[in-house]
């Protein structure tokens, strides 16, 4: 990371909650929450005053057990869901002089479109599982506008080729496809349109270790040949700790640690970390 | 003619209120209104949309058509028109030209129709997003948004799987450069004649419980890519083997004995007035067919 350069993507303050709080909650939160839940009303404060900033280029790793409010951050970013409150600042969108949470439906749609990629941790939610592979991938195009059979052909051959999906096999459906296969035909689509990020939830898991390192091995040939930042959520440390630069560590819904990441695992400050460290030798 | 039944089946708060559905549609072209889908002593995916949008509609001066997939002689075609004018009394007819109220199934008739028309179209599936999105909720919000990537996505892959761009039937239309219709099961071969049509055009969907409209003289565009233009069926050196007919759209027949492919007009009341019309004056005109 260069300190000089200025980020692709700054997150500040943002939050997330499902339900409606309380006097109680509002009020004291960090009293009276039983990890990220209200024991009163039941409101989940999934994420808590979020801030962070992506730059050029780097892999930002964020770790944290189940339900830290990871896949919730990254349907945050990618419009999946609306944030409660917070800003996002894209570099390359209206001179970053907008916050997009604040744009339309519309303008949101065209920031995913042409701005964002994103690989679901659930392939079900990122691919239609009935259509070809190519159909799949040419959906993004379309929605960024394309609208040549030919164009979208070349570059979906050519996308999963890149990935390792044979070109013969591009009309079939991703439902015949392995779990492996399913996640890099994800990311041929999220590729489609260059975009300058990247959003990846939990890519390998339930994978076999050896998919998985051709997954991961995918990714780092990906930041190293395109140059795209990308935002890596995982459980696994040991995948964060093969591929990002910098880390965050989320604890119910908030960030409890960020900073290099060979840092973090070298002496990592929270009792939370320490443990997570820990397991992980 | 005595009846027992209202006129034209419903009361006239039913009719009263599938017409405000009617002008609601009238006035969002393209845009699915919903309304209160009667029961019909037909089944429902037989019709009752269209049905029930010519029952509300229908005035005792009315004169109605019906087809089914080109012909007014279906069973299906002739129980509708019975159904019609038992319970209004009107008078029905198999001459587009003549009819006031064109009720149809997979077919717009060949002859152009006039200003002053009502053509009323039978839809099984009324929302053309449904394949690519599963939802209504979420097509909902895609109609509001204009986003119909979907639609085109579909296109790709009928593309992929079948190396054309083709469609069977229910090719989609963008209606005024803001809402994609699906047309009704018609062939492509009549998408344009909704393009700009004189006549007013009424879909309704029985089961779905949906009413929408193309307005006489709208744009109505059919849904294709910049290298893989959308074309009609092509009946180009074909011409039909009762009547003549070239440019119209066909069946394909293959003869029992030569084994060969023959063809001949789909809309039999067009077939059966060209034929008329090349008889000679006094020849046997009511030959059957
Ligand atoms: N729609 C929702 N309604 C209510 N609570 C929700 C909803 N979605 C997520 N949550 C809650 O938000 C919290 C964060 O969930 P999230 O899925 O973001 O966790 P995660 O860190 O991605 O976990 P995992 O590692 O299991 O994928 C959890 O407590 C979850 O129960
Ligand atoms: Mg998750
Ligand atoms: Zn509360």
């Amino acid at each position: 990371m260069n300190k000089f350069e200025y980020p692709v993507l700054s997150i500040r303050n943002l939050n997330k909650q499902f339900g409606p709080g309380c006097n109680h909650c509002q009020n004291q939160k960090e009293s009276t929450l039983i990890k990220n839940y209200c024991p009163v009303c039941g409101t989940v404060y999934a994420c808590q005053d979020i801030s962070f900033d992506l730059y050029p280029g780097e892999i930002l790793g964020i770790v944290g057990e189940s339900g830290s409010g990871k896949s919730t951050l990254m349907r945050c970013l990618y419009f999946d869901q609306e944030v409660t409150s917070g800003e996002a600042i894209l570099s390359t969108y209206e001179h970053g002089e907008r916050n997009l949470f604040q744009e339309s439906p519309q303008r949101k749609r065209y920031i995913r479109n042409h701005l964002m990629g994103k690989v679901y941790q659930n392939p079900l939610l990122g691919l239609k599982m009935d259509f070809t592979s190519i159909g799949n991938i040419a959906e993004k195009l379309i929605s960024a506008g394309s609208r040549s059979v030919e164009e979208m052909e070349a570059r979906g051959r050519e996308l999963l080729e890149y990935v390792n999906i044979p070109a013969f096999r591009m009309k079939e459906a991703p439902k015949n496809f392995s779990g492996g296969m399913q996640q890099r035909v994800q990311i041929a689509k999220a590729l489609s349109n260059r975009p300058p990020i990247l959003l990846l939830d939990e890519v390998t898991t339930g994978l076999d270790l050896s998919v998985q390192a051709s997954v991961l091995d995918l990714i780092k040939y990906l930041q190293r040949e395109m140059n795209i930042s990308m935002v890596v959520v995982s459980h696994d440390l040991g995948v964060i700790r093969m591929l990002a630069d910098r880390s965050m560590v989320m604890l119910d819904g908030k960030v409890i640690e960020q900073g290099l990441t060979d840092q973090i695992l070298e002496d990592p400050q929270s009792p939370y970390t320490q443990q997570l460290v820990h397991s992980l030798l | 003619m005595k009846s027992h039944y209202n006129f034209a089946f419903f009361d006239e708060g039913s009719k009263r209120e599938i017409r405000r559905a009617t002008l609601k549609a009238i006035a969002i072209p393209g845009y699915q209104v919903p309304f209160a889908s009667r029961e019909m002593p037909i089944a429902r995916g037989w019709g009752t949309g269209g049905l029930q949008l010519t029952l509300s509609l229908i005035g005792k001066e009315d004169v109605l058509k019906v087809i089914d997939q080109g012909s007014d002689e279906s069973v299906n075609a002739v129980n509708i028109k019975k159904l019609v004018s038992h319970t209004a009394g009107i008078r029905s007819t198999e001459e587009t030209e003549e009819a006031t109220i064109i009720q149809s199934r997979h077919r717009i008739p060949e002859v152009p129709l006039k200003s002053g028309q009502i053509l009323v179209l039978q839809v099984p599936m009324p929302e053309p997003l449904r394949v690519y999105e599963p939802s209504e909720l979420e097509t909902k919000k895609l109609h509001a948004e204009k986003e119909y990537s979907g639609a085109w996505v579909m296109l790709f892959e009928h593309i992929m799987k079948y190396g054309t761009a083709a469609t069977g039937a229910d090719h989609p239309v963008m209606v005024h450069n803001r809402y994609v219709m699906a047309p009704s099961p018609i062939p492509r071969f009549d998408n344009p004649k909704m393009d700009h049509s004189k006549a007013l055009i009424l879909l309704g969907a029985g089961r779905e419980k949906k009413i929408y409209a193309v307005p006489p003289y709208t744009r109505v565009k059919s849904i294709d890519f910049d290298d893989s233009p959308f074309r009609v069926e092509s009946f180009e050196d074909k011409s039909c083997r009762l009547c003549g007919s070239t440019g119209v759209f066909m069946d394909e027949i293959v003869d029992d004995q030569s084994g060969e492919a023959v063809y001949q007009c789909n809309d039999t009341s067009y077939c059966l007035a060209q034929m008329n019309k090349n008889m000679p004056v006094g020849g046997t005109s009511n030959e059957q067919v």
